[in-house]
């Protein structure tokens, strides 16, 4: 029992990690309809700003801020440069361009900060706490459930309580008819990648300093994951990205815990997931069920 | 006085030109009706009125010339395009898609508009927290009117209100239509194919043909024109 609850403990941090970049994935498409296969890359680059800039002695909460306005910043041109210009052709245009970036970015950042591991210093205070019985759960770990709730929260506020949000949802869902209600829909657009670069930023530099160590290869993985969370939860759930990293996160501790046969190769478990969910599920666990008459 | 004219308007999607020479305008306060046959450049009318597509010549809104303008620019002049397809927010609720409709307005009015319009259309009350998408044609057309007219435009542009809509309901849409026209004042410009009800509510029609005006003249006239009738309308 006592080894079932450290796993699941185990695999609540793990989730959080996937269900913070499943947010950013989550929040570009719901609002730009583009799945963005860069997001991990894009917030591995922020993750070595944020680094950087703690390697000049600067305090980790105020790295990370600036990394978050940096990636805003790249966000919202990699939308007007990149992505833009493909507007009105097929969507698998914009798809190769996101896997190209994904390539190019990690590549520019191992060029940029070198392949030598990294330590990104935590802005959470060292040790664990006790939880349940002898079981303990990192103070880190609650302070990446903390901050992702806040994320979650602010996000859901914009999106579903604010005129912005109105604006942003509107542009998703029907760009032309929002442009004839006066709605910039290229701007909505760029602001939409501004503040999921800006979420994955947060994201990375969280993750990095939760491990022992990180270089260009931090994201990999983790994105996988956070693509199975992220279709588990329907792709357009704000809570529902999050709330299935975390189950993602615990059947990935459990299935390394218990299922031998599965040993190395563990990263079936999320593809096996997002497999499932598209054949029986494609709304996912908390996605909108689409019914449209004409 | 004109609210919009459109003089030597030409223009179409890329190499293809679909408006050749297009003079019209639309009286302050009139319902203008633009009739003709599929391919007749009705629809690229409207988009080239509202700067979706941009073209040549000269459209000038209350004094404004906006040729060149951007969708965007042309609504916040108060403007409001009710596109084929009716430009439903589908995935979005019944009164979320209305609030798009006045989107760049302020104040407390809105909250008073939203409540007028559910009260003229009592189907969109009920589906207030329903996906817009999944409702019938019928219905999401008035939610296309009422999410224009949450604009409060000065002039509302219909492109073919009555497609795929059953009789019954079309009759119920262009009869709303003459209301708002009479009793508001407010000024429309709608590309018809069902000419008999259009002409019924209008003041002024268009037979467009091949990307240029063929005939013009007051819509009584026009719909009884037996000649015009036969030629054009088909009825």
């Amino acid at each position: 029992m006592q080894l079932f609850i450290e796993q699941v403990l185990n695999g609540v941090g793990n989730g959080v990690v996937y269900g913070s970049v499943a947010l950013a994935l989550v929040l570009i498409f719901r609002t730009t309809g583009v799945l963005n296969f860069a997001q991990g890359e894009m917030a591995l680059f922020s993750t070595y700003i944020s680094w950087k800039l703690t390697t000049t002695g600067m305090p980790v909460v105020g790295a990370i801020a600036i990394s978050m306005a940096i990636a805003f910043i790249a966000g919202a041109f990699i939308e007007r440069t990149l992505i833009r210009p493909m507007e009105g052709r097929s969507a698998l245009n914009v798809v190769i361009i996101t896997l190209g970036l994904f390539l190019g970015l990690n590549s520019l950042a191992q060029l940029v900060f070198g392949t030598d591991p990294q330590q990104m210093p935590s802005p959470f205070p060292e040790g664990s706490v006790s939880f349940i019985g002898d079981a303990t759960i990192q103070k880190e770990t609650i302070g990446l459930i903390v901050v992702l709730l806040l994320e979650c929260l602010g996000l859901w506020i914009l999106l579903n309580r604010s005129r912005l949000g109105l604006k942003l949802r509107a542009v998703a869902s029907n760009p032309d008819s929002a442009r004839l209600h006066g709605i910039r829909a290229g701007s909505m657009l760029m602001l939409g990648w501004a503040m999921s670069a800006a979420l994955g930023a947060v994201a990375g530099s969280l993750v990095a300093s939760e491990r022992t160590g990180f270089d260009s290869s931090l994201m990999q993985t983790i994105l996988v994951y956070a693509l199975a969370a992220a279709a588990l939860g329907g792709f357009d759930s704000i809570w529902g990205a999050v709330i299935c990293g975390v189950v993602v996160g615990v059947a990935d501790a459990l299935t390394i815990q218990y299922v031998d046969a599965l040993d190395g190769i563990e990263v079936v478990l999320p593809l096996a997931l997002i497999l499932v969910v598209l054949v029986v599920m494609p709304n996912g666990l908390f996605g909108k069920r689409t019914v449209e008459r004409v | 006085m004109s609210l919009l004219e459109l003089s030597n308007v030409a223009g179409g999607y890329g190499p293809v030109r679909v408006l050749h020479d297009i003079d019209l305008a639309v009286d302050d306060g009139h319902v203008a009706v633009v009739l003709g046959a599929n391919g007749a450049g009705k629809t690229t009318t409207l988009r080239a009125i509202s700067g979706l597509i941009s073209v040549g010549g000269d459209i000038v809104f209350d004094g404004q010339r906006i040729t060149g303008k951007g969708p965007e620019a042309v609504s916040r002049l108060g403007i409001a395009h009710v596109p084929q397809g009716r430009g439903t927010f589908s995935d979005l609720t019944v009164e979320d898609n209305l609030r798009i409709g006045a989107i760049n307005r302020t104040g407390r009015d809105v909250e008073d508009d939203l409540a007028r319009w559910f009260e003229i259309f009592p189907r969109l009350a009920e589906r207030r927290r329903q996906d817009a998408g999944s409702m019938s044609g019928g219905e999401q057309q008035m939610l296309a009117l009422a999410r224009a007219m949450m604009a409060r435009p000065r002039l509302l542009l219909l492109d073919e209100p009555s497609l795929g809509l059953a009789p019954l309901v079309t009759r119920e849409l262009f009869a709303r239509l003459g209301e708002l026209n009479r009793e508001e004042g407010l000024t429309i410009l709608v590309v018809e194919q069902n000419a008999n009800l259009a002409l019924d509510i209008g003041h002024w029609g268009y037979v467009l043909e091949t990307g240029r005006i063929a005939v013009q003249g007051p819509a009584q006239q026009l719909h009884d024109d037996e000649a015009v009738r036969k030629a054009y309308l088909g009825f």
